[in-house]
This record gives structure tokens, C-alpha cells and sequence, in this order.
């Protein structure tokens, strides 16, 4: 059994993900007891084999095709390598652009399709772990097909080390322009601003918890008293209550602060993903079960609303009447 | 113009559950619309508020429990609801990508929308997978994440920003008919008024069986078969303050003195 396992760039630079894809799918080869291959589409294919080259990976398929990704490009040209490697699993990452074709190609390859997992356990029939109902749960899944794709979500496996030696092939994939429907047209920065919560010592972090955006003065009025920087999960910033460079997470900032104290925030792994580097995690929250208590060094299981006002007053400062 | 848009009615679990077989027991489930979708409705709209003749059609894959949640829809402004479901997929284990795909990829046939729009996820599977699926299915162009639209309906191209990784935004046009699945923020989804409401109980709300969109119970078949669910270990070790708010806000307050971080 095969597993070809594909890679992600972006703007010139391998992803992340590109080297954990390659431990999860030697791991799962390991088990089924077959190679690993990886795909290497768009952008500077030969430098990035170069670089994906690593202990583990049996063969490399490049596909010199445009610089960046463009979901078309890659529905097209992974359905052919998946057929020219003779792979029987699909392995590919759970980003948003990852996202934005694997539910494409497993429908073409008619491959059952499993996204987002966290553990994997290869055999005749293969588990896959997931999460489900926002992390509160894990769910146990058997595949039981020949061939199939499975989605691998980043900073789940460490990333491949040790160099490799495997063989490095250009791979002429048959690209119908015509197909080419979509067109990357550049790139923006978001949530610059006045205040970089990445630099900041102190962060205090607000997420739903806070129910209302006039709740929100309570929050400002520790960060000012303890002289630290505001920051929030994404539902803070999704109602427009501060603004996008105030956002902590996957699609907002990476933050590795002295102290976090997260407020009202349930952890969900695209809050952790942005957060987990800080040194010392804090967490208020009511619920003893919050993801975000696997992470924290001290937690507070209790109402915010009587914690916050008590602490502010610890400091000397003065709760606003909510 | 007509904008077909997912709508899930998703389970949201309560602080404290137990799980009972492979499902959390269902007196700890509180159910809603899925948040995403939410949004996704919003845009099709605003979209319609915004330009002559655009009809909005909501699909919905769920049992009879789930159309408070569609007429919910209905009052912030679709005009009507599709509802699939029949005894086949009330006896459904699970269901799959594929399937789900599938069976709305038969109600996007005959409803022939220019515009689909889909939640990036439901909040319960998270599976993140089902809109672009359907786009292949139904031989759509699309665009995954979408957290700003700008719709040129003459030159049938929808300018998009898709929601990158850290604090990056991928500009895209992409030709339309096609799928687009739509992140949260992207807009300020309303609250229902009561007008709406009451116009919402007026409005079309059609089911349709497999049979009824020409397919059977082959569709469902999935290789795929959920195994278990638990709560995972907490893998973590906090130490956690206990008393009142007063004491607790004190060890805190100790605790951020002792580490330098704050004066005072």
C-alpha cells in the first residue's frame, strides 16, 4: 500500500505541514506496510523536493506547473499522480487550501474521504481520530476500503527530520487551461494596526464568554490595571467587537507572551494553534471541561464576571458597572 | 439569480454530558443553526437586498426537528426551504461527505442556482469538506473560506478574499455558477424580526425523499463506519486556584506579583 502525501507552499515557502504530512504518512506506510511518496505541485518545485527530501520519503513527484497554488491546477494534477505512483492513500493537509481541494480530488478518485484527523492507526481496516462537537469529544472512525484520503491536521505530528536520498521525478501532468476556472489574483496582509499583540509581555484575552460586547469594557479595564495588552479568540473579532489585530489564532496572530490569561476562551484548536508557545497559560472559564484547561499552567473554574471585578480590583483599579 | 445556500441544524453539547453508545446522549444536546451557515445566509440576502430578482433557496439535510432552524432561515429573508430526509437516512449510521455531497448536489440540480453558498463547517462534525464537494460534483468552479465577496453578476465572476493562515488573505476571482464556502465574520448576520417570523411560517418549506431526487439507498453506502467517541484525557495539569472569586482573583493576583509581570 502506498501513500502519497502532498505537500503546501505559499509565496515561495514550504509550509509547516509539508514536513508533517511526511512523519504521518511514513508512520501510516509503516503500518500498511508500503512506500510514501510526495507530491510537490507549482512554484519552485525543484528547491522544494530539495527540501521535502527527507528520512522516510521512498520517491517525490513534482509538478512544474505556475507559482502558487490554484485549487484547479492541483484537482487536476493530483488525480494523475495519485494514478502514475500507484497510491492507494491519499494524505493530504488540513489547511484552507488543503481544504480547498481534497474534497475535490477524493470525489473525482471516488476515494471515502475522512478530514481533519488528529491520530491515525493503519491496517486492514484503518482508525482515524477526529474531534467532534468543537473538541468536547474524539470520535473513533474505520475505514475499510482498499484506497482512500484523509485530511491531517497541522502541528499534530512533528515535522520530518534527516535527510533523504529519495528520487526526484518531474511528473508531465495533462493541465486543461480551459478548466482553470479561478484566478489568484495577490495576497493581503490583514489585522496590521496601531497595537502588535505579538510583542506584547502580558496578554489578557477575551473570548465568547464575555456574551456582549458591552461586557467588553470589564476586560479593557484589567488589561489597562495590570498594565498588560488586549487580545481576543475569533468570535470577539467575527461580531466586530475589537478589531482583526486584536485576534489570537490560526487565522490571526501567533502570540508567545510571558503570561496569557485566556478569559472566556473554550480553546478551540485554532485559538491553541495561535497561543500555545506562551510561557505561562492562565485560564478563567466556567467550564471544567474546556479544552483550554489541557494547556493552561493555572486555571480558575468560575464566572468571569465575579473573578475579573475582584482582581481589578486587587490592583487597585476600579471594575466598571456592568 | 438564484443563490442556493446549506443549512444545517447542528447539535451543540452542553458543559457537562454524557456519551451514551456512539453519540453524546441527546438530553445533553441543544440544537441550532450552524453558525457558519448563519453567515452564508446573511450573504445570499444581502446579496438579494442588493440586486433585482435574486431568489434564495435554503437546502437543509436533517429530520422534521430541524425546520425551526429553516424557518429561522426563512424569516431573516430566504424565500424558501428544501428539506431532504426520509426513513432511509433516519436509519443512516452516518453519513458521509460523499453522501451529503451527493444528496444536495441532487437538489442544486434541480434548482439549477447560480450562486451556492455553504458554511465553511458545521460546528458539530467539522468535517470542512462537504461544499467543495459539492462544487465537483455538480461541475462548479469554487472557493473555500471566503471571508469577503464582491459579486460581478454581468461578468459572472465572484471576486473573493479567501481567509489564509496568519493574517493572510488570498485575493480570487473565480467564474461563476460556483460554490463558495463562506467563513465566519465575512458579515453581520441579523436577528430575525417578528415581521420576518411570521412571514417565515408562509413561506414554502418542501421535503423531498431519496426517491424523490432520483437516487436510493445506495447513495448512503459509506466505507466509513464511526467507531467510538469518549472524552479525551485531559492531557493537562493545571494547577487550579479554589474558593470564592475573591480568594481565587488573590492567588491570581499573588501569582502575576510573584512572576514580575504586573506592579502594585
Amino acid at each position: 500500500m502506498t501513500v502519497l502525501a502532498i505537500t503546501e507552499h505559499r509565496r515561495g515557502e514550504l509550509r509547516d505541514v509539508s514536513y508533517e504530512v511526511i512523519t504521518a504518512g511514513r508512520e501510516l506506510a509503516d503500518e500498511l506496510g508500503g512506500e510514501l511518496h510526495l507530491g510537490v505541485i507549482s512554484g519552485d518545485v525543484d528547491a522544494f523536493a530539495d527540501d521535502v527530501n527527507r528520512d522516510g520519503v521512498d520517491a517525490i513527484h513534482t509538478v512544474d506547473h505556475g507559482e502558487e497554488f490554484n485549487h484547479d491546477v492541483y484537482a487536476q494534477a493530483i488525480p494523475q499522480l495519485y494514478e502514475t505512483s500507484g497510491a492507494d492513500v491519499l494524505l493530504m493537509p488540513n489547511t484552507v487550501n488543503g481544504l480547498d481541494y481534497a474534497p475535490a480530488v477524493a470525489d473525482d478518485l471516488d476515494l471515502p474521504l475522512l478530514t481533519d484527523a488528529i491520530a491515525l492507526d493503519g491496517g486492514d481496516v484503518t482508525e482515524v481520530t477526529r474531534e467532534q462537537y468543537g473538541g468536547k469529544v474524539e470520535t473513533t472512525f474505520d475505514v475499510d476500503a482498499e484506497a482512500y484520503a484523509l485530511t491531517v491536521r497541522p502541528a499534530e505530528w512533528p515535522r520530518a527530520e534527516g535527510d533523504g536520498d529519495a528520487p526526484v521525478g518531474a511528473v508531465d501532468v495533462d493541465i486543461d487551461e480551459d478548466a482553470i476556472g479561478s484566478e489568484v489574483t495577490g495576497f493581503e496582509e490583514v489585522g496590521s494596526g496601531d497595537v502588535d499583540i505579538t510583542e506584547a509581555d502580558v496578554l489578557v484575552s477575551v473570548g465568547r464568554g464575555i456574551e456582549d460586547e458591552e461586557n467588553i469594557v470589564l476586560i479593557e479595564e484589567l488589561a489597562d490595571t495590570l498594565g498588560a495588552t488586549l487580545s481576543s479568540s475569533r468570535p470577539i473579532v467575527d461580531n466586530g467587537w475589537l478589531p482583526k489585530n486584536r485576534q489570537v489564532g490560526q487565522s490571526g496572530k501567533v502570540v508567545t507572551p510571558d503570561v496569557y490569561i485566556a478569559i472566556g476562551i473554550s480553546g478551540a484548536v485554532q485559538h491553541v494553534a495561535g497561543m500555545k508557545g506562551a510561557d505561562t497559560i492562565v485560564a478563567i472559564n466556567t467550564d471544567p471541561s474546556a479544552p483550554i484547561y489541557d494547556l493552561a499552567d493555572y486555571g480558575i473554574v468560575d464566572d468571569l464576571f465575579d473573578v475579573v471585578p475582584e482582581l481589578i480590583e486587587e490592583f487597585g483599579g476600579e471594575a466598571p458597572n456592568l | 439569480m438564484k443563490i442556493l445556500v446549506t443549512v444545517k441544524e447542528v447539535a451543540e453539547v452542553e458543559d457537562e454530558f454524557q456519551i451514551s453508545g456512539l453519540d453524546v446522549d441527546e438530553s445533553y444536546l441543544e440544537y441550532d443553526l450552524n453558525e457558519w451557515d448563519d453567515y452564508a445566509v446573511e450573504e445570499a440576502v444581502q446579496t438579494s437586498e442588493e440586486n433585482d430578482d435574486v431568489e434564495v433557496v435554503t437546502v437543509t439535510i436533517g429530520p422534521e426537528r430541524a425546520e425551526e432552524t429553516v424557518r429561522m432561515a426563512l424569516a431573516k429573508g430566504a424565500d424558501r426551504a428544501v428539506r431532504v430526509w426520509d426513513d432511509a437516512l433516519e436509519g443512516a449510521e452516518y453519513l458521509s461527505v460523499e453522501a451529503k455531497a451527493e444528496l444536495l448536489a441532487a437538489v442544486a440540480e434541480e434548482e439549477e442556482p447560480d450562486l451556492v453558498f455553504s458554511g465553511v463547517q458545521a460546528a458539530d462534525d467539522s468535517n470542512g469538506a462537504t461544499g467543495v464537494a459539492l462544487a465537483n460534483k455538480l461541475d462548479m468552479e469554487w472557493a473555500a473560506v471566503v471571508n469577503t465577496l464582491d459579486l460581478d453578476i454581468e461578468g459572472e465572476v465572484a471576486h473573493v478574499h479567501r481567509e489564509l493562515e496568519g493574517g493572510i488573505e488570498e485575493l480570487t476571482d473565480v467564474q461563476t455558477p460556483a460554490v463558495l464556502t463562506i467563513q465566519s465574520g465575512i458579515n453581520e448576520p441579523r436577528y430575525a424580526s417578528l415581521r420576518g417570523i411570521r412571514q417565515a411560517q408562509q413561506k414554502p418549506l418542501d421535503v423531498h425523499g431519496l426517491g424523490d431526487l432520483g437516487l436510493d439507498e445506495s447513495t448512503l453506502d459509506a466505507d466509513i463506519e464511526r467507531t467510538s467517541m469518549y472524552e479525551p484525557e485531559s492531557e493537562g495539569d493545571a494547577t487550579l486556584w479554589e474558593g470564592s472569586a475573591e480568594e481565587t482573583a488573590g492567588e491570581l493576583a499573588d501569582f502575576l506579583r510573584e512572576k514580575g509581570v504586573v506592579e502594585g
